[in-house]
């Protein structure tokens, strides 16, 4: 295996552990303390300093896990990218965990972060929009943390094998 | 009925269900 490709399974672990933490961060810290926050009226902290600055780590490195992982695909001897998203032959495994990812990456880009941008009044939008904004963002939020278990699951199961 | 994504926990439950089904899913369909 080449010493580019080596270094791009790398960043993709990286940037994958960058994406899926925030992505952790999002739903089991920020939620419940921005909530808590709200009560006390000190959300502002969190919504005008955290949070922006976390979904821009956020969406850049769901964007930098899944190129450096289509990279991988196309370049891996042992890998197809046209197979793993036909979820054929030796590609199959790791192919269910690249659907399951790009998935997430869509809706990270089609649903959490337009809404989002709403929701923190990066954009302006009247409060009904913006509650419905905040819904459609927390429950994309929440697909995309049931669907990283089995995401990480084939990841892993696709060069280590599945449990027989 | 409630959504199970609105808890943590059934959050979690709901990403466990679906590793099995996925994971029943590629050992019978896919990898035979």
């Amino acid at each position: 295996m080449g010493f580019e490709l080596i270094v791009d399974r790398w960043l993709h672990v990286l940037a994958g552990i960058a994406w899926i933490g925030l992505l952790y961060y999002f739903n089991f810290v920020q939620g419940p303390a921005l909530a808590k926050a709200k009560a006390d009226g000190t959300a502002a902290g969190i919504t005008t300093h955290v949070a922006p600055r976390a979904l821009l780590w956020f969406r850049w490195a769901a964007v930098a896990t899944w190129v450096t992982g289509a990279v991988y695909l196309m370049r891996a001897p042992q890998l197809s990218f046209a197979d793993a998203f036909m979820l054929k032959g030796a590609s199959a495994t790791i192919g269910m965990g690249a659907w399951l990812g790009t998935i997430m990456l869509f809706n990270v880009w089609v649903l959490i972060w337009p809404n989002q941008k709403k929701v923190l009044g990066l954009v302006k939008a009247e409060d009904a929009v913006k509650a419905k904004a905040a819904r459609v963002a927390f429950l994309a939020s929440r697909t995309n943390t049931m669907l990283s278990i089995p995401m990480v699951f084939f990841m892993v199961a696709g060069p280590h094998g599945l449990p027989s | 009925m409630k959504n199970p994504l609105d808890s943590i926990t059934g959050t979690l439950i709901s990403g466990l269900v679906l590793t099995v089904i996925l994971y029943l899913f590629v050992r019978q369909f896919l990898l035979g």
